[in-house]
């Protein structure tokens, strides 16, 4: 006990070594989202490289550089990558970040549980990957529809990595999830009201709470198709009374509030980097708030869109179509308050705001677009066809990857110290948004000649081919300006100019603290008077909330006192047996056991381990 | 155990901004997620009970005696639980450990009944695999008796090292038992749903 207690005492210290050790160990919110970030652009960029070899064999009518088999192991891996381990996880890095230094508190609710969220993760991410190596990645589309699933249409193991894989995946985010509704609820700096939160914490609320109650919903669906393909039971078999479409109506019951997830973080990045770089507060929060409430309520409410070619009748297609068409009523206020936070604004175009106004742009597209699947005809010339391609890509590359990308430039100077290269962002930058438009823009135009999706080559003369060339030039634009990102990332972590403190004049509480954040975030915990309590502090002559006469300033700790929770190594342990569990019920399911077996101990490591003052009670 | 929390001293904020433990609004998060689960467990076993093309059917199996005698067991859990958190709080150490052990002793005894059910149906015809009903009947309560076997294995372990001290759980850390508590009601909850639209509602027709 008594070696325990001297841990605790030197904790405060013991977070900030380096060395891989202390990399594994982490429970550091900074450092895990550091972990989340590092991860999912790896993962982007395994995503991408898919993405590329499918551009490239469509690239020309008649190709034969990939399989038809490969190619739809290649589609349905490119999208899982890009929607479970790039799009959320870098919502994840964000959320990890930026939430404990938005709200100035000094790292999440639960860091042991932040860090098994991550390693559950990355174990996840690594299972279902695995499977390029063990027969064959998945390759029933990103959906999955029964019966395309059944053992019959899809022998092997493919589809078992699917759902295992995606099994841990979700149990690693709905901890997460819960970890950062707690901490948001819970651990806000005295004066945060909800109604003065930052919106970027605002949205990562809504984003959490979309997880917890859409995730268990997934995961009925996973089960299922499991006890389906293992154990016979004959949930999507039609012929024992099962019912394929029931695979589809939970997958989007899930599947369209996960949109949501995909693109609200990016929605709350861009809501602080307009107004930092308009140097006006965000207009409408309110409305801007509420709005992402009202599209996470809706959100549950329109899933059948996906199906309307199913037969689902009138009733149902009719009451579907509008409230599809309603869910765009919230997304325009928030986009019409974005605009009007740029009018009559001194606008300063550095990189995040090239991003940010990149995202609004053509997340308009790609909205639009959406609003035309609301219409049950339409969408059934369209279901199918590279039109939908068009479009999911105008909302997850050109709004979530876009918004996410103008985050990476805001925050580097937080995280790092370092500014990033501006040259070499704005050249990105417009890379990027020319790339895309040329990529996915003339999917618009062929898809509505009625090229399907999901096709591995189309012959000579179907009208297709100079569109499809045009799109893949665009890829290899779009990998041009990746690879111009990584290199302003390294260049910019060894060289770039210094940051400061607030090197944007930002607005939120993170810009009050030095960059990088020392460990324990702040030294005195902030007290909140106003939306903007950062610039209200910097310009207490425009606040609109000023501290009343009396406010005395908190007084700053001594660091040194200071006592932020212990490394831990249970957390890797658990991820690790849970993921093995998953992995071995593959090879056989009572070998399962194993995993079940390390997971228990590591459970009862956990929860008897001294934690810091944090977690223990 | 109990030596480590009062040599390191607290320096952060203590209070929450709800004033709620953060571990307890993380049980409430996490039975809100709960719902859904076995939200969506129901809603396939409602779309399913009529529709399989073979037998046996839910009419054939069920047996409401047996069930209900169960479902007594597991309420009267609840009640052992509420006692057993009500005697930690007022530092009754013996009186915590007995309904502590009466608590998983009951959800154990239920797990029996469980048991003897689904070893009842399959010698009646109706395996997982046999129809739709019985696919969506065996996940449902199958989910739900895991659910109970966590509670139980919990609950063992609250009693186990309850003798680590010679104070058993002292009242400070009543919220150990509480978490633990919520959990159980909870999934009692759910299984008087089942038990309603499973086995009442499935046997009339
Ligand atoms: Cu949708």
């Amino acid at each position: 006990m008594a070696s325990a207690v001297g841990a605790i005492g030197a904790a405060g210290a013991a977070p900030s070594e380096s060395g891989v050790w202390s990399w594994i160990t982490t429970v550091d919110h900074k450092r895990i989202g550091v972990l989340y970030g590092v991860s999912a652009i790896l993962f982007f960029l395994l995503g991408g490289s898919e993405a590329f070899l499918i551009r490239m064999q469509l690239a020309s009518a008649d190709a034969d550089l990939i399989s038809s088999g490969v190619f739809s192991q290649l589609f349905t891996m490119h999208a899982l990558t890009m929607v479970f381990l790039a799009i959320m996880p870098l919502g994840a890095a964000f959320f990890n970040f930026l939430i404990p230094l938005q709200i100035g508190a000094r790292d999440v609710a639960f860091p042991r549980l932040n860090a098994l969220s991550y390693w559950l993760f990355l174990f996840g991410a690594i299972l279902l990957n695995s499977s390029f190596v063990f027969g064959g990645a998945p390759d029933a589309g990103w959906f999955a529809y029964a019966n395309l699933t059944s053992t019959t249409y899809s022998p092997g193991d493919s589809m078992d990595f699917f759902t295992l894989g995606l099994l841990v995946l979700g149990v690693s985010s709905l901890a997460a999830a819960l970890n950062f509704v707690v901490t948001i609820l819970n651990m806000r700096a005295p004066g945060m009201t909800l109604m003065r939160m930052p919106v970027f914490t605002w949205m990562a609320l809504i984003v959490s709470f979309l997880l917890v109650f859409a995730l268990p919903i997934l995961t009925v669906g996973l089960v299922e198709l499991l006890l389906w393909r293992f154990f016979d039971m004959p949930f999507f078999s039609a012929e024992f009374g099962g019912d394929p479409l029931l695979w589809q109506h939970v997958f989007w019951l899930f599947g369209h509030p996960e949109v949501y997830i995909l693109i609200l973080p990016a929605m709350g990045i861009v809501s602080e980097i307009l107004p930092t770089f308009s140097k006006k507060p965000l207009f409408g929060y309110t409305a801007v708030v509420f709005a992402g409430v009202a599209i996470a309520f809706m959100g549950f409410a329109v899933w059948a869109h996906h199906m309307f070619t199913v037969g689902l009748g009138p009733v149902a297609i009719a009451a579907f179509s509008a409230s599809t068409m309603l869910i765009a009523v919230p997304t325009g206020i928030k986009i019409f308050n974005w605009i009007f936070t740029l009018w009559g604004g001194s606008l300063d175009l550095r990189t995040p705001m090239l991003f940010s106004l990149g995202f609004v742009s053509l997340f308009i597209i790609g909205g639009l677009s959406g609003v035309m699947h609301a219409s049950p005809p339409l969408d059934r010339q369209q279901q199918d066809t590279y039109f939908i391609v068009a479009h999911l890509h105008y909302v997850l590359f050109g709004g979530s990857i876009m918004g996410l990308m103008a985050g990476i430039y805001f925050w580097f100077p937080k995280l790092t110290g370092r500014m990033m290269g501006e040259g070499l962002g704005v050249i990105h930058f417009w890379l990027m948004f020319i790339g895309m438009n040329v990529t996915f823009g003339p999917m618009h135009l062929v898809g509505i000649m009625g090229m399907p999706r999901r096709i591995y080559t189309y012959s000579e003369g179907s009208g297709w081919e100079f569109m499809n060339q045009l799109e893949s030039v665009g890829a290899i634009i779009l990998a041009i300006g990746l690879i111009i990102f990584a290199v302003n990332i390294f260049r910019s972590l060894r060289s770039g100019e210094v940051a400061g403190d607030d090197p944007w004049d930002a607005r939120t509480l993170e810009w009050s603290i030095s960059s990088p954040p020392p460990v324990y975030n702040f030294d005195a915990i902030p007290v909140v008077y106003s939306k903007e309590p950062f610039w209200d502090q910097k310009h207490p002559e425009l606040a609109h909330d000023k501290p009343p006469a009396d406010a005395v300033a908190p007084v700053a700790e001594d660091p040194a006192s200071i006592h932020m929770p212990n490394p831990s190594y249970w957390p890797i342990i658990v991820a690790f047996g849970a993921s093995l569990m998953a992995g071995l019920v593959i090879v056989n399911p009572y070998l399962a056991f194993i995993g079940g077996a390390i997971t228990m101990m590591g459970v009862y490591g956990w929860i008897f381990e001294p934690a810091g003052p944090e977690e223990h009670h | 155990m109990a030596t480590h929390s009062t040599t390191a001293p607290h320096t952060g904020p203590l209070a929450t901004t709800t004033g709620l433990d953060h571990r307890k609004l993380l049980m409430w998060t996490f039975l809100a997620s709960e719902c859904l689960f076995f939200g969506s467990l129901i809603a396939t076993f409602l779309l399913f009970k009529d529709a399989s093309v073979s037998g046996p059917i839910p009419q054939e199996v069920l047996n409401i005696p047996v069930t209900s005698t169960s479902t007594f067991v597991l309420l009267t859990s609840s009640l052992s639980m509420v006692l057993a958190l009500a005697a930690i709080q007022r530092g009754d150490i013996v009186s915590g450990r007995v309904w502590i052990l009466a608590t998983a002793v009951l959800g154990a005894t239920f797990l029996g009944f469980q048991v003897f059910e689904f070893k009842e149906f399959i010698d009646e015809g109706l395996k997982p695999s046999t129809n739709v009903f019985g696919a969506s009947f065996f996940t449902l309560t199958g989910f739900h008796g895991a659910h109970v076997a966590v509670g139980v294995i919990w609950l063992m372990s609250l009693f186990i090292f309850s003798f680590k001290s010679k104070d058993g759980i002292p009242a400070s850390k009543s919220l150990d038992v509480e978490l633990c508590g919520l959990y159980w009601h909870f999934v009692d909850i759910v299984w008087v749903v089942i038990f309603t639209v499973v086995y009442l509602i499935s046997s009339l027709e």
